[in-house]
């Protein structure tokens, strides 16, 4: 049915490395319970590879979707001091203890892909440029919120300085914990993305990602990578750590 | 016969050679699409629920749809747009057609609360064709309530880009528990119709064929 001309409306470059899609694929199969396929679909598991590929081809349309109603203006809703989450959840794919500890001192956030100047920056020299900070609400994917402040760089402002091509499709981060993430270019030039340094007036305690996190008000939780490593502007889908195991990549709020 | 089942001024008559027509194609489409949609909503819902439950309980997983939360999310990110089309065609038809007038009002409280009562007692007679006032009122809540269950939704979807919505809603916050009991109304109301279908089984057939088994008028008992 739809199947296909859905896989056929995706650009070329909406299209995955096959690698990734097929990881994916076995990742929602093993997700899915021999019970609700049978009680669902009357079907056995052979059709399983089938399911995956219709969820799969729906989130790559629900991407669309996202990317169509996004408002690069609109920003998100900020609150008070008072309203502010106090003990911030610590939330990973690892437990607090394995959080990773970086020295800020030879700290340097190296940079790739289409940017012109790819000299990597100290923390210092971040600190340099004109701060901004938010008291905005962090939704979970797994459905709890808390509201934390953050402070940094806009990430728009970065992104114009290094000479990064802002039309290009993706921003791309590698962290020092092994995460990694992307989010759409609109998003990263929207005026609440931050590089973020201070959390919630200082320099962040190590679990909530010192030295550097993403802070993207208008995605959920885990479109804000900790521990920000590396940074890297391209046309090519560069997935993500729990994006390449079936969450929706575009992930909006 | 037939014209004891569809006796009411201005009805369009709906009998054909055979049985009369009780469901028109398109409720029957919708209602069998939509139960299959709110089955896949519901129980990829509730694993989504579990990976934070809003209150002091969990659902059992084997009643979940969808593995673990990637999987929940996409059945139900995926689910929702047959929903939402199904919706859609089905709210088209009924307030173009005239069954939502026709059917389901006037909403009279006397009526509903008499038919009630004899519902209790096992004494409201049921006509094919025909909606008592209780049935009125469920099917009209249901609509109401699966609407709700759609905006709260979409307020949890979008707390950002449908900031008005969201606020109306109570916030982020307030919306995840509109959502909730949303889907705890449609559960309710999918055990009374269930239950009620188990108790008069001959509400079934015409739902698939569209058309009552003539024997179902013979035990008839007209009001």
């Amino acid at each position: 049915m739809s199947l296909f001309s859905l896989r056929r409306a995706i650009r070329p470059a909406d299209i995955r490395p096959e690698l990734a899609r097929i990881e994916r694929r076995l990742f929602l199969r093993q997700g899915l319970s021999l019970g609700a396929l049978t009680l669902l679909t009357g079907c056995d598991l052979s059709d399983d590879d089938a399911t995956d590929r219709v969820l799969s081809a729906m989130s790559r349309w629900n991407d669309r979707v996202q990317a169509a109603l996004f408002d690069p203006h609109r920003l998100a809703p900020t609150y008070s001091e008072a309203d502010i989450t106090t003990p911030f959840p610590f939330n990973a794919y690892y437990g607090e203890d394995e959080a990773p500890v970086l020295d800020g001192a030879t700290y340097k956030l190296e940079l790739s892909g289409l940017i012109a100047d790819r000299r990597p920056w100290s923390l210092a020299e971040l600190r340099q440029l004109p701060q901004r900070s938010q008291i905005t609400r962090h939704i979970c994917v797994e459905g709890w919120s808390a509201i934390g402040k953050w402070g940094g760089v806009p990430l728009r402002s970065f992104l114009e300085r290094i000479g990064a091509d802002t039309r290009a499709r993706y921003v791309g981060f590698r962290c020092a914990d092994k995460y990694y993430s992307s989010i759409d270019m609109a998003t990263a030039l929207h005026p609440q993305t931050l590089l973020a340094l201070d959390f919630p007036d200082g320099p962040r305690p190590t679990k909530y990602g010192y030295p550097l996190k993403l802070r993207v008000p208008t995605k959920l939780g885990f479109k804000n990578p900790k521990f920000i490593a590396a940074m890297f502007v391209t046309n090519d889908y560069p997935g993500g750590y729990w994006e390449d195991q079936g969450y929706n990549w575009f992930s909006g709020s | 016969m037939a014209q004891t089942i569809d006796a009411r001024p201005g009805d369009t008559p709906t009998v054909e050679a055979g049985a009369p027509l009780i469901h028109p194609l398109l409720v029957r489409i919708t209602h069998w699409v939509n139960a299959g949609a709110m089955t896949m909503m519901i129980m990829s819902g509730w694993r989504i629920y579990n990976a934070s439950p809003l209150f002091d309980f969990r659902f059992p997983p084997g009643l979940t749809l969808g593995g673990w939360l990637g999987g929940a999310l996409a059945w139900h990110f995926a689910a929702m747009w047959l929903l939402a089309a199904n919706g859609t065609a089905y709210l088209a038809y009924g307030l173009v057609s005239g069954h939502f007038r026709r059917d389901f009002l006037p909403l009279d409280p006397a009526a509903v609360w008499r038919d009630f009562m004899s519902a209790l007692r096992f004494r409201l007679a049921h006509r094919p064709g025909h909606y008592n006032a209780v049935q009125r009122l469920l099917y009209a809540a249901v609509i109401v309530i699966a609407a709700t269950a759609i905006l709260s939704g979409l307020a949890i979807w979008k707390p950002v880009q449908l900031e008005v919505l969201t606020a109306l809603l109570g916030g982020y916050e307030g919306a995840r528990r509109v959502h909730f009991l949303a889907m705890s109304g449609i559960v309710g109301f999918v055990m009374v119709h269930l239950a009620l279908v188990a108790v008069v089984p001959r509400t079934l057939p015409p739902m698939i064929t569209g058309r009552a088994p003539r024997q179902a008028f013979g035990v008839e008992a007209p009001r």
